[in-house]
C-alpha cells in the first residue's frame, strides 16, 4: 500500500472499496438455508423426535446407539468403498480422455461432442435408464449372455456396488474430462516443445509436464467427486434401492430412510451430523492441499 | 512440429465411444419401439418399427407440466444465485478487512455441506415459512446450495480484473455501485456464464429438494416425475425410457443453442 500512498495524495479521488454490506443479503440467505440447518441438525441429534410432537431432549442416547449400530458401520464402509471406487475408476479415465480431447484435431472435436452427451441426462434419468438396461429379464443381461453369464447384476452386493460405480462413472466422467480438457488446453505449448527438443517421448511428456500441470484440476475434480459421493442418494434410491437387502444402503440413503420412512428424525440427525463431519474434514483437507483458502489466483475459475 | 498420430489413445477413445454410445442407442431405440417388440428383442435390437405411442403416453400423463416446473425452478434459481453471488464476490475480491476474508472462508466451507445432511432442519424452515409444496420451497434451498460454487467461480473471475481499471474508474469518480455495473460485471461475463450453468444444472438435476419439499402434482419436477413413472409404468419400459428421453429436452435445447457457453463454462471451472 505504501507505494500507492504518494500517488493517492497527488490524485484526490480515492479508490472506494465495496463494504461488507454488499455481501450481507447473500450471507443472510446462506445463513438461513445452510448454516442454521447445520446447527439445527446437531441439536436434533440430541433429541428424540417423531416429526409431530416437539423434540424431546435425550442427551447422548442417539449417539450411543449410533456407535453401536452395525448398520451404520456397514453404511460407512460401503460409502467409503463407493467413494474410493468412483475416484479410482473416474480419475484416470477423465484425465486421459480430457488430455486426449484437448488436441485440436477435427475428429477429436466430433468425438468429444458425443462424449459429453451424458451431461444432458440428470442423475435420476441416468439411473432409471441403466436400471432398465441392466434388468435381468429384458435388459442387456438377457440378451448379451457372453458378458453377463445370465446373472442378475443387482443380485449380489459386489454386483450392485459395481453397478453403482459403473453408472456414476458413465454419467460423470464426461463432466470431469471436460474440466481436464480445459486445463490441458491452458498448458503452455512451449513446455512440450522444450521437452521434445530434449528428446522426451510422449509418455515422459505426459508424466513430467501434463500431470504436474493438472494438479489443481485434480484437486477440484476430486473435491467434486468426494462431495458427490457423500450426497449420492438419488442414484442409490433409483438404481439399487439400497439392496440387495441393505447391502448398498450408504449413509445418505440410511439417513433418508430413518427420517422420512421411519420418522425417527432424532436418530437420522445423528447420521446426518456424521455425514456433515466427514464432508467438512474432506473439504478442509482438500482446500489445504489446493491452497484455495489463500485466495490466490490459482483458484481462477474454481 | 508434427507429432505422429497416437494410435493407442485413439483406440481407447473409440472404446469409450462404444461405452457412451451403446446405452444412448438403446435408450433411443427402446423409446421408439412398441412394448411387445421390446420384451421380445431387448434394448439393443435393430430398429424396424418406429412408434411415437410411448411419447403420447408420457405427454398424456402430464409430463410436460413437470418439464415446465423444472424450467421455472432453474430460471428462478439462476436469477437468485446471480443477484446474491455477484455482490458477495465483489465484496470478497475488492473489500478490505478480516470480515470479507471470513465471508469467503465461510462459503469455501459451505462447498462441503451435503444437502442430505441438513435436509431435516431445512424441511422445518421451509415449512415454517409456509413454502411447503410450493415451487419456492424448492427454489430457495436449491439457490442457497448453489451459492458456494458460484461465489468461488465469480470471485475467481473478478480477481483477474487489473487494478489499473479500478483506479481509472475511481479517477472518473465512480463509487462501488457504478464500478460494479460498468466495470466488474462486463469484465466477468464468462465467470457469470459459468456460475449460471452450474446453478441451472443443479436445479435441473435436483432430486432431494423436490422429493422432500413438495408432494402435489402441481409442484412436481421432472426428476420426481421420472421417479413416480418407475412405479406407475414400471412394466412399460419403452414408455419409461421415452420419459427419460423427454426429460433431457430442456437441457438439449440449451446445449444446441449455447453449446459453446456450456462447454466453456464447465471447462473454465477446472482451475489451472
Amino acid at each position: 500500500m505504501s507505494k500507492h500512498r504518494a500517488r493517492d495524495r497527488a490524485a484526490p479521488p480515492t479508490l472506494e472499496r465495496p463494504g461488507v454490506a454488499w455481501a450481507v443479503p447473500g450471507l443472510l440467505f446462506f445463513l438461513v438455508f445452510a448454516i442454521v440447518p447445520m446447527a439445527g441438525v446437531l441439536y436434533l441429534s440430541f433429541t428424540h423426535w417423531d416429526g409431530l410432537s416437539s423434540p424431546q431432549f435425550t442427551g447422548l442416547e442417539n449417539w450411543s446407539r449410533f456407535f453401536g449400530d452395525s448398520q451404520v458401520r456397514q453404511s460407512t464402509l460401503v460409502t467409503g468403498v463407493l467413494l474410493v471406487g468412483n475416484i479410482a475408476v473416474q480419475a484416470p479415465i477423465s484425465i486421459l480422455l480430457g488430455v486426449w480431447a484437448a488436441g485440436h484435431q477435427r475428429n477429436r472435436a466430433v468425438l468429444s461432442a458425443i462424449f459429453f452427451l451424458p451431461l444432458l441426462l440428470s442423475t435420476a434419468a441416468t439411473a432409471i435408464m441403466w436400471r432398465q438396461l441392466l434388468d435381468p429379464n429384458f435388459g442387456l443381461p438377457s440378451k448379451v449372455d457372453w458378458l453377463f453369464g445370465g446373472s442378475n447384476p443387482f443380485g449380489s452386493k459386489a454386483g450392485s456396488i459395481a453397478c453403482l460405480v459403473l453408472v456414476t462413472s458413465w454419467q460423470f466422467v464426461p463432466f470431469h474430462s471436460l474440466l481436464y480438457q480445459g486445463a490441458a488446453r491452458s498448458i503452455p505449448h512451449t513446455l512440450y516443445q522444450a521437452a521434445a527438443i530434449d528428446g522426451a517421448g510422449r509418455v515422459r511428456q505426459f508424466v513430467h509436464i501434463t500431470l504436474p500441470q493438472l494438479r489443481n484440476t485434480m484437486i477440484t475434480s476430486t473435491t467434486f467427486m468426494v462431495i458427490g459421493g457423500l450426497t449420492a442418494f438419488d442414484i442409490v434410491l433409483l438404481l439399487t434401492n439400497g439392496g440387495p437387502g441393505t447391502d448398498t444402503s450408504i449413509l445418505p440413503f440410511s439417513m433418508y430412510q430413518t427420517a422420512f420412512r421411519t420418522y425417527d428424525y432424532g436418530y437420522a440427525s445423528a447420521i446426518a451430523s456424521f455425514l456433515l463431519l466427514l464432508a467438512t474434514v474432506a473439504s478442509v483437507l482438500l482446500t489445504k492441499l489446493s491452497g484455495y483458502d489463500k485466495m490466490t489466483s490459482t483458484m481462477e475459475g474454481l | 512440429m508434427r507429432t505422429r498420430p497416437n494410435y493407442l489413445a485413439g483406440a481407447a477413445a473409440l472404446v469409450w465411444l462404444v461405452i457412451i454410445g451403446v446405452p444412448l442407442y438403446a435408450l433411443v431405440n427402446t423409446a421408439v419401439q412398441p412394448q411387445t417388440k421390446y420384451t421380445d428383442k431387448g434394448p439393443v435390437s435393430i430398429p424396424s418399427t418406429v412408434t411415437w405411442d410411448n411419447f403420447h403416453t408420457v405427454v398424456d400423463s402430464g409430463f410436460l407440466h413437470y418439464i415446465w416446473n423444472t424450467v421455472v425452478v432453474a430460471v428462478a434459481t439462476v436469477a437468485i444465485v446471480l443477484a446474491l453471488a455477484v455482490p458477495i464476490s465483489y465484496a470478497v475480491v475488492r473489500g478490505r478487512g478480516w470480515i470479507t476474508k471470513g465471508v469467503f472462508r465461510l462459503f469455501l466451507l459451505g462447498l462441503a455441506i451435503p444437502s442430505q445432511a441438513v435436509i431435516i432442519p431445512l424441511f422445518l424452515i421451509v415449512n415454517d415459512l409456509g413454502l411447503y409444496d410450493t415451487l419456492w420451497g424448492i427454489i430457495l434451498p436449491t439457490a442457497a446450495f448453489a451459492l458456494p460454487v458460484s461465489v468461488l467461480v465469480l470471485s475467481g473471475g473478478m480477481r483477474d480484473i487489473s487494478n489499473e481499471l479500478y483506479e481509472a474508474m475511481a479517477l472518473d469518480g465512480a463509487g462501488p455501485a457504478r464500478t460494479l455495473v460498468t466495470l466488474v460485471i462486463p469484465m466477468s461475463r464468462s465467470a457469470i456464464a459459468t456460475a449460471s450453468v452450474f446453478a441451472a444444472l443443479q436445479a435441473w438435476n435436483g432430486f432431494l429438494f423436490p422429493l422432500i419439499m413438495a408432494q402435489s402434482e402441481d409442484t412436481k419436477l421432472v426428476t420426481l416425475g421420472l421417479y413416480n413413472f418407475v412405479s406407475e409404468y414400471g412394466a412399460n419400459v419403452p414408455a419409461l425410457l421415452a420419459a427419460v428421453l423427454m426429460s433431457a429436452v430442456p437441457i438439449l435445447v440449451v446445449y444446441l443453442f449455447a453449446r459453446r457457453a456450456l462447454v466453456a463454462g464447465l471447462m473454465g471451472a477446472g482451475g489451472k
